[in-house]
């Protein structure tokens, strides 16, 4: 099972970490983000899909992905 | 388990700030399909686990281990002669060297229990980690038993600051120089005797296991945790139960190779590489025994089967992210009740 993919994550954006016991609150962006990554869907289509559903542009939306992925990369949370 | 009712002792009823893991057994058993007459065994007229209603049916005091074997069995012959007690469920390491000492003998009257062996109880101890995890394939920090305060100002390298510096039984600090050393090492000793340990310190997130080993090598039981809140005693206030396979692969791997008896809880730290050093096997059920049961593995229950000399399958599944948080309560008691267990020793 991939690392995201055993994240037990609430619509209310809280997510739980069954190996270490640990847990995280995420906003709208970043649930979304972390439910398009498990559909398997690439940066690029995430970002389309970020400017679609929110008021921001393809630059900022971007940078926050990235940003985001490097977090849950450093929380270990992402292969 | 036919339907008899077992009369069974429990001690460790002492639910304070460092809790002793008894009202958490009882709990267990209560919850299960025992039919249970429950005997609280305590050794101070304080120990909240009396006083607690509906948990315990009647408790008597039992002299403190250290007053001698004699005047210990002597008492607990007493007990058993009025409660005929069918389990005893010792919760101290304190005491459990002379409830696995006399456990034939308590057999011969009656009573069962169900402990590691002496050789078992005796190589995990914390003073010989080092030959114990060689022996086993099993990492540990690098640790030193010693006698004398003055070995401290010349540990052997690789030892450094900061270390853990630890009581034979109970309790360990942090050091980070010698004066502080010298200081836990006096108020250990005092305590605890001899020797004190000196544990490299690890950096990394503390995981518990507990678990149940059969005698025979199989693990029926086996949860793991999380402390979530750490008191300044170092003992959880709150925990949650993990699904850490290398952990539990751990664990197994110990039971097996040691055909560990009985219940334990395995202290481990897991660094960030992902590598897992043992820093303290305990020898008994710890007192968060009652997280395993909310999660669905219930070993005081398991305990008392295997005990009375049934076969327990093991449970290899439990609910990850179950969680404890320990309350303090008041409880309103009555002197009449304190001066019974101060004159006659019972409840």
């Amino acid at each position: 099972m991939s690392k995201l993919n055993s994240l037990a994550i609430s619509d209310n954006g809280f997510i739980f970490k069954p190996s270490t016991g640990e847990s995280f609150t995420t906003n709208e962006i970043g649930l979304m983000i972390i439910n398009l990554l498990k559909e398997g869907k690439s940066a690029d289509e995430i970002i389309s899909v970020i400017t679609e559903e929110f008021d921001i542009d393809a630059i900022s939306a971007g940078r926050d992905l990235y940003e985001y992925l490097d977090f849950l990369k450093r929380e270990k949370m992402l292969d | 388990m036919e339907q008899k009712k077992l009369t069974i002792g429990v001690t460790g009823l002492n639910n304070i700030d460092s809790p002793g893991p008894g009202v958490s057994v009882i709990r267990g058993i209560k919850e299960s399909e025992i039919d249970a007459r429950i005997i609280g065994l305590a050794y101070e007229n304080l120990e909240p686990g009396i006083y607690m209603p509906g948990l315990v049916d009647k408790t008597y005091l039992i002299p403190f281990p250290s007053t001698g074997s004699e005047a210990f069995l002597e008492r607990l012959e007493y007990i058993h002669s009025k409660e005929k007690l069918d389990i005893i469920i010792p919760n101290f390491d304190s005491e459990l060297y002379l409830f696995i000492k006399f456990s034939d003998k308590l057999l011969e009257m009656g009573i069962h229990t169900f402990l590691p062996t002496m050789e078992q109880f005796e190589e995990r101890h914390k003073d010989n980690l080092p030959e114990y995890a060689k022996k086993y394939g099993i990492k540990v920090p690098e640790s030193r038993p010693i006698v004398n305060s003055k070995e401290l100002s010349n540990l052997p390298k690789p030892l450094s600051y900061p270390y853990f510096i630890k009581g034979k039984f109970y309790e360990a600090f942090k050091v980070v120089n010698n004066n502080q050393g010298i200081y836990y090492f006096n108020k250990l000793s005092a305590k605890w005797g001899l020797p004190v340990v000196v544990q490299q310190a690890i950096n990394g997130t503390e995981v518990n296991v507990i678990a149940l080993g059969d005698g025979e090598g199989n693990t029926v039981s086996a949860v793991a945790m999380r402390k979530q809140y750490i008191t300044d005693k170092g003992k959880a206030w709150g925990g949650i139960t993990l699904n850490d396979e290398r952990l539990l692969e751990i664990t197994h791997h110990i039971i097996k190779e040691t055909k560990w008896r009985g219940a334990m809880e395995l202290e481990m730290i897991k660094t960030d590489e992902g590598e897992y050093y043992l820093i303290e096997i305990n020898p008994r059920i710890p007192a968060w025994v009652f997280l395993a049961v909310g999660a669905g593995q219930n070993i005081p229950e398991m305990v008392c089967r295997l005990a009375m000399g049934e076969k327990v399958e093991p449970i290899t599944t439990y609910k990850y992210g179950k969680m404890f948080i320990r309350y303090s309560w008041d409880l309103i008691g009555d002197i009449a009740d304190f001066e019974k267990i101060v004159i006659f020793g019972e409840l």
